[in-house]
């Protein structure tokens, strides 16, 4: 060993404590405490790098064979409602407004829907927890119903809201024009039950499972941006996969 | 403590008492006897330049010199890294909880000792998902740029090449492996590292660029597929990801533990960028 040591023992006392003390401060399940908007700062600046750096609307998902669709069974359910699912009491209804800061607005049943350009893919679906599963999806582009409104220009967002329980979500416009970015009737080749956001959902393989609204109701273009029912929790507002 | 300034190489701070005898030693030669202090007997050497008259009191060891030893960009990138990859774990731990399972749904999960078992609140940061989440992309920054920082420095440095792992040194770190298992009596001669060293510090900065990229393909499946692809896909690139915590897991350990096993002075060095200690500070 050497003979001097620039770190005795008391030094090497020191450290550990200090070592202990600031790992404890890190971690135990901290959220952060006063340094929570600098984190807030932080996901912001990371949703500006997913749209103006990751996502580009020339780039699709990969797309699978119907043969590598995850067993039905398997494929989670999420609702904020619950115990039971939300489901509609007048299903003939039901309409979809569009709204906002649009030149025309309009009110599209479910008819009106099926009958637009019709998108078809099997893709993988991520969750924000970590788990994937692959399923099919079949709807009406985003795209085609945003050329249908006719957005002004100050319509920078779109604010996506369902009969959830007050869930809804926020969007930047860029990915809403993403060519699969559908709102989606179909789940596997048969129509959308109340299990997967009957009788219209929101869906593209661009965004996180949480950023695609089931149960809509209305689809708005605003000038300010949304957060919505995660996001205003503290989850990504962004989500883009 | 008062720590010489980084222009002034010779002083010498901690010894104010005698101030003219030991600086003389050691000002001119200052690479050489940087050298000699790896030898068995650096003392010998020191005492040997230094004018009889001027010898120091016995009572006053001679010590070795004080030399400059990591730049201040490695050191701030160094401790930068350090934190930022502490956050990142625990946070990354706390991500996990989310779905602790590695495989699609519907199919079985790849092995795992972990598998579907919780990490204690003691080691997570964050308090729940969101909360991880957004630690986990706040300290990505900080990792991934004084990585590139780091990196940067050792190329236009040039001090790349006392830590770059070559073919050269698989024998060297053959023979630093049987001086450490005590099957070859002398430490085998060396430059600022080791080749076990060199080993290691190349492995970890390949290992934080895994850390990245498959954090990139955890990040982006659908926008950068073709990343996560390389990884086998998505449920693969969060497995590489987890088992990369491991490694710089037990990195660290074996690290730290070696500074105050084999060179406590290297702490100094890493905080100061001064080193007193018995190996050279230049290739």
């Amino acid at each position: 060993m050497t003979d001097d040591r620039s770190f005795d023992r008391r030094d090497l006392l020191r450290l550990g404590l200090t070592a202990g003390v600031a790992s404890l401060a890190t971690a135990c399940g901290w959220q952060g405490g006063p340094l929570l908007p600098a984190l807030q700062g932080a996901s912001r600046l990371n949703d500006w790098v997913g749209e103006k750096v990751f996502l580009s609307n020339h780039h699709l998902a990969t797309q699978y064979p119907v043969t590598a669709r995850t067993p039905e069974s398997a494929f989670p359910v999420y609702a904020i409602s619950r115990p039971a699912l939300p489901q509609l009491t007048d299903p003939a209804g039901w309409a979809l407004e569009v709204g906002g800061l649009v030149r025309r607005p309009v009110r599209l049943t479910l008819e009106m829907i099926q009958a637009l350009p019709k998108v078809r893919y099997t893709v993988k679906h991520h969750c924000v927890e970590g788990w994937s599963a692959i399923a099919t999806w079949t709807g009406a582009p985003l795209s085609s119903v945003v050329a249908m409104v006719e957005p002004t220009e100050k319509a920078q967002y779109l604010r996506f809201d369902s009969f959830d329980n007050g869930y809804s979500n926020g969007w930047d416009l860029t990915s809403a024009m993403h060519p699969q970015t559908i709102l989606a009737y179909a789940f596997n080749d048969h129509p959308l039950g109340p299990a997967h956001g009957a009788p219209l959902r929101l869906y593209s393989p661009v965004k996180l499972g949480y950023k695609l609204t089931k149960y809509l109701t209305k689809v708005t273009f605003t000038s300010e941006r949304h957060g919505g029912y995660w996001e205003d929790k503290g989850y990504p507002w962004l989500g883009g996969v | 403590m008062t720590e010489p300034t980084e222009e002034t190489e010779t002083a010498e701070p901690e010894t104010p008492a005698e101030p003219a005898q030991e600086p003389v030693a050691v000002e001119e030669p200052m690479e050489p006897v940087a050298l000699e202090a790896a030898a068995p007997e650096p003392a010998a050497a020191v005492e040997e330049a230094t004018p009889p008259a001027a010898k120091p009191p016995p009572a006053v060891p001679s010590r070795r010199p004080l030399v400059k030893r990591h730049h201040g960009l490695v050191r701030l990138t160094h401790w930068a890294n350090a934190l930022a990859l502490l956050g990142l774990i625990a946070s990354g731990l706390q991500i996990y909880m989310g779905f602790p399972h590695f495989g699609d749904r519907g199919h079985r999960y790849f092995p795992n000792p972990w598998d579907g078992k919780p990490f204690p609140l003691q080691v997570r940061l964050g308090g729940w998902l969101a909360g991880g989440l957004n630690w986990h992309f706040a300290l990505a920054w900080p990792f991934v740029l004084s990585g590139l920082f780091y990196l940067g420095y050792l190329v236009f440095s040039g001090e790349w090449r006392s830590l770059l792992f070559r073919p050269r040194d698989v024998p060297r770190a053959w023979q630093m492996q049987l001086y450490y298992l005590r099957l070859r009596r002398e430490h085998p001669p060396q430059g600022k590292h080791n080749a076990l060293q060199k080993m290691a510090y190349t492995s970890i900065v390949l290992l934080g660029a895994l850390s990245a990229l498959t954090g990139f393909a955890i990040y982006k499946p659908t926008e950068l597929s073709w990343l996560t692809a390389l990884f086998g896909g998505y449920q693969l690139a969060r497995y590489w990801h987890f088992w990369a915590v491991w490694i710089f897991v037990a990195f660290t350990l074996v690290h730290v533990t070696l500074v105050f096993v084999v060179d406590p002075a290297s702490l100094r060095a890493m905080i100061t960028g001064w080193y007193r200690g018995r190996f050279p500070s230049h290739d």
